[in-house]
């Protein structure tokens, strides 16, 4: 993994609140549910340290916690897209009058 | 420092995950360009999943154990999202529930794996420490929330003397022993008492809490569970986990203060608050006479009307309304009757919890209306239908200082010419309050269950029309 110092890390939080409090005032209040859910799937991209933990096979002990972090955050993948998905197909415009 | 190739690889693959998961929320902001960021989003976390499998540390039978968690994931997960929409709310509070147990988890792990290598520094401490803390009080908490909510654990509000003495305590407990660990990182003994106390911390947090107050507590669970990913990102120096963590943190944060604004009150309030508790005392008055009508009656009065409102609560998910209220959506339209559905912010047990039923009902989104919106509009409405709704139309919020929900902003339904309320009876709702609406010149009961009485509705409408043709 490329070493970050401390200072970058603050740096890449600052920046990324920023953006999300910019993008996420303009999400339509309609779509408050399917937000949660959405943000909810984007943020089990702990994945990728469980990933690692596990993949790495260093002892059993770290290893089984590392499956179950996987586990879960696959589980909130899997179910916050599909999820999100399927509300917002049912969000329609009204019927264009003929 | 040496770059290998694959890891070049893998921060390129991270580099284009970030930005895909910022258009993802981006194209969320309009509901016809929402799906596109739903495919953004997938796209995003299979670049990064692939981009880190072939991260050089991982070794075969990493693979196996990589690939049997990833199945019996993917085995709960296409479940969980199959969920009746009524019970999203707990899916949502579950998942928030996984995210910070997987915080907590990789945490623990890290600590064992450094405490091994005997590379524990005091930062690596302090950034365990905090990943570890927030991220096994967001699972029980979440939990406990899910529980509540799927009502296997009483929904109201359990409370105690002393009690934000004592929940604030231990949290400075876990604190502290964390910058105990700080100084010693060998000290190994006191990690497990940190993971205990956060574990213990997050269910006697969402205890106090009751069902109203869920909205807002989803969304601050919501942010924990981000927050927690950011921490996971400082421990494992990942740039992609803190970037996803914070905007989810963010969009956490942002759903709280809408709901807390709703409601007229403070962070603080809601946490430490025990809404539920102090209304039971405020419930005295003199009981006025209610004026009651039939399901015929109410049909009559909304097929003559030319300006209805429907106020849904969380009365309607309960009681799966959702598909009589678009029957009558559809009678009255047909009719030539303009109808809104006036969407207060906390009205269901989670932000936009309404909009997604009314949604799944096929009741076309332009008809959904922000209670803001819907306000000014009210005094020129011939009829609102209040369908499982009670504090969100109280007009006690706006008069009555002495009531528990004083100064929430709420619909006015009061101002409309005639308000239809349906009640399954005279009982106070969920907070024990009493509803002035009830018994107001311009308003007639409609009592029974939602369903079938929004059914019987929809029927006379029905034949009406027929007998008209």
């Amino acid at each position: 993994m490329a070493e970050l110092d401390l200072p970058s890390m603050l740096f890449v939080l600052m920046l990324s609140t920023f953006v999300g409090f910019q993008v996420i005032q303009n999400v339509s209040r309609l779509l408050h549910t399917p937000l949660m859910s959405l943000t909810n799937a984007i943020s089990a991209i702990a994945v990728v340290g469980s990933i690692i933990i596990t993949g790495e096979h260093k002892d059993t002990l770290s290893t089984t916690l590392g499956a179950v972090a996987v586990f879960a955050s696959v589980t909130n993948i899997v179910s916050g897209f599909l999820i999100t998905d399927r509300m917002l197909k049912m969000f329609k415009e009204r019927e264009p009058k003929r | 420092m040496n770059h290998s190739v694959g890891e070049v690889v893998t921060q390129l693959t991270y580099l284009l995950a970030a930005a895909l998961f910022i258009f993802s929320l981006r194209w969320l902001n309009r509901p016809n360009t929402a799906r596109r960021g739903v495919v953004a989003g997938v796209a995003g976390m299979s670049a990064a999943i692939l981009g880190t499998l072939f991260h050089p540390e991982i070794v075969a039978s990493g693979y196996v154990w990589i690939a049997l968690a990833a199945l019996v994931g993917i085995a709960v997960g296409i479940p969980l999202s199959r969920v009746p929409l009524t019970a999203v709310p707990q899916r949502t509070a579950i998942s928030h529930a996984f995210g910070g147990l997987a915080a907590g988890l990789v945490g623990t792990a890290k600590y064992l794996l450094w405490l091994h290598d005997g590379s524990l520094t005091a930062f690596r401490v302090a950034v365990i420490a905090i990943e570890v803390i927030l991220g096994y009080l967001t699972f029980t908490g979440s939990l406990m929330a899910a529980g509540k909510l799927q009502e296997v654990i009483p929904t109201r509000p359990i409370t105690y003397p002393g009690q934000n003495f004592v929940n604030l305590g231990l949290l400075a407990i876990a604190f502290a022993t964390g910058a105990l660990l700080m100084l010693d990182p060998t000290r190994a003994y006191l990690f497990p008492v940190i993971i205990a106390l956060s574990l213990l911390f997050g269910v006697l947090l969402i205890i106090p809490i009751g069902g109203a107050d869920m909205p807002t507590v989803i969304s601050l669970l919501n942010s924990y569970a981000g927050l927690s990913a950011v921490a996971m990102g400082f421990v494992l120096e990942n740039k992609l986990l803190i970037t996803a963590g914070a905007l989810d943190g963010a969009s956490g944060f942002i759903l709280s203060v809408i709901m807390c604004r709703a409601m007229n009150r403070s962070f603080t309030n809601v946490l430490f608050g025990a809404f539920g508790q102090v209304q039971t005392a405020a419930a005295v008055g003199e009981a006025k006479p209610v004026k009651s009508a039939s399901a015929q009656d109410a049909a009559d009065y909304l097929g003559n009307a030319s300006r209805v409102v429907v106020v849904p609560g969380y009365g309607m998910a309960v009681a799966q309304a959702q598909h009589r209220v678009k029957e009558i959506y559809e009678e009255l339209t047909k009719r030539g009757v303009d109808v809104k559905f006036a969407i207060h912010p906390v009205a269901g047990r989670m932000p936009g919890h309404m909009n997604v039923l009314l949604a799944e009902a096929e009741i076309p989104y332009e008809a959904l209306v922000e209670m803001d919106e819907i306000n000014p509009e009210m005094p020129q409405t011939d009829v609102t239908l209040v369908v499982g709704a009670n504090d969100v139309v109280n007009p006690a919020a706006r008069s009555d200082k002495g009531s528990p929900i004083y100064g929430m902003p709420i619909i006015d339904a009061d101002k409309s010419r005639m308000v239809l309320a349906n009640k399954r009876s005279m009982n106070p709702g969920f907070a024990g309050i009493d509803n002035a609406l009830y018994t107001a010149d311009n308003t007639l009961m409609v009592f029974g269950d939602a369903k079938a009485v929004l059914g019987e509705i929809a029927n006379a409408l029905r034949h009406e029309s027929k007998a008209a043709a």
